[in-house]
């Protein structure tokens, strides 16, 4: 009988599952408010959100929409939005 | 530079825990291992065949995760390997406070050199939402229901890091996922300090606390400022450091915004429960002396 003591898997492995299937709402950024403080990166739970070239943008695939970067934006550029087929 | 801990874990929306996690992680740097007992962080970061972890990670019973971390330490020293590595434990409240304290206690006293981060989510949220030792007076968990007879838990949170310190910790310390550099900061002065260090991250829980989840930051900084969840350092048992809170609000502020502490606005006589809890903030203020 083969028994498994333990398991090692890939490292970062979770990628291949697309959490962005759980999201109702959006992050839309408006960048003419964004002044690029990167807050917004910080508290993302699920580290989605990064810096692509000298701006935030949300890595879609994962967001999960549950809206904490736009509460926590000072310049409250980020609104969440009813996302549509 | 790659997360630490990488997206796609099934952590609910806006989960504190989550927060925890990666600051914890960022802390530490990438030369850590990681021990996480059962709870939610372990449950929802491995799915087999996955893993979020770009650490090495291995996943303890839910009462043994300091005997796991000591060992892990003690080996790697035997083989010569300790260097620069920091063990660290991402254990939840239930695994702390309740299940694993006495493997966690024997960690400590016997004085291994390792960090041990508690997500404080203040109850079992992964089984369902229910009471640990952690759960704070009156909030309502599934097995400490508000109804006609109760306003809820009927028991003061225990104070876990009063009792780390006292096991001759050489630094204790809160922190809260609303201020993401102190708890980073915290993580970082554990890791280089030698001997068991114990740090208590408060992660609001919008599932088992039940408010929205874009509200997790926010909640966590109105318990701060309310006076409910001092901030403060402890070297070799002595209090150092508390974060100080200019125009303390009122308590009733950060309980109107979770669904858990409903019944002590609807209910008769939830005014001096409110009262209550007041004092116990007001209590913290003049101890930590954050004013």
């Amino acid at each position: 009988m083969k028994v498994i003591h333990a398991a090692i898997v890939k490292p970062g492995t979770t990628l291949v599952n697309k959490t962005g299937g759980w999201r109702t709402f959006m992050p839309e950024c408006n960048y003419e408010l964004c002044n690029g403080c990167g807050i917004c990166e910080t508290y993302c739970p699920d580290s989605v959100i990064v810096k692509d070239g000298d701006r935030y943008a949300p890595n879609l695939d994962y967001c999960k929409g549950c809206g904490i970067c736009a509460n926590v934006c000072p310049k409250d550029a980020i609104t969440m939005i009813l996302e549509g087929k | 530079m790659t997360q630490l801990l990488a997206p796609g874990h099934r952590m609910c929306a806006g989960c504190g825990d989550a927060l925890a996690t990666k600051f914890a992680l960022k802390g530490a740097g990438d030369r850590c291992i990681v021990v996480s007992p059962t709870g939610c962080i372990e449950v929802s970061t491995t799915p087999y065949p996955e893993s979020s972890w770009n650490v090495p990670w291995i996943h303890s019973l839910f009462d043994n995760a300091g005997a796991v971390a000591a060992g892990i330490e003690w080996g790697l020293k035997k083989l010569g390997k300790k260097e620069d590595t920091t063990v660290m434990v991402i254990a939840g409240d239930g695994a702390t406070f309740d299940i694993g304290l006495q493997a966690m206690s024997g960690a400590f006293e016997r004085g291994h050199d390792m960090v041990y981060v508690c997500v404080d989510n203040e109850a079992y949220m992964n089984t369902g939402i229910q009471r640990s030792g952690a759960t704070p007076y009156d909030a309502s968990t599934t097995t400490s229901p508000a109804g006609k007879v109760s306003f809820g838990n009927p028991l003061p949170k225990k104070n876990m890091p009063a009792i780390m310190a006292d096991h001759g910790s050489p630094y204790v310390a809160t922190a809260s996922i609303a201020y993401a550099k102190d708890a980073i900061r915290k993580v970082a002065r554990a890791a280089e300090i030698e001997g068991p260090a114990y740090i208590q991250i408060h992660a609001p829980c919008c599932t088992g606390w039940k408010f929205d989840s874009s509200k997790t930051v926010e909640v966590g900084r109105l318990a701060v400022e309310a006076g409910l969840w001092p901030m403060y350092e402890m070297i070799d048992g002595r209090i150092e450091k508390a974060k100080k809170i200019r125009d303390r609000k009122p308590v009733e502020e950060y309980l109107r915004m979770q669904g858990r502490f409903k019944h002590l606005f609807t209910m008769e006589g939830g005014e001096e429960e409110i009262a209550r809890i007041q004092a116990i903030a007001d209590w913290n203020a003049e101890y930590y002396e954050m004013e």
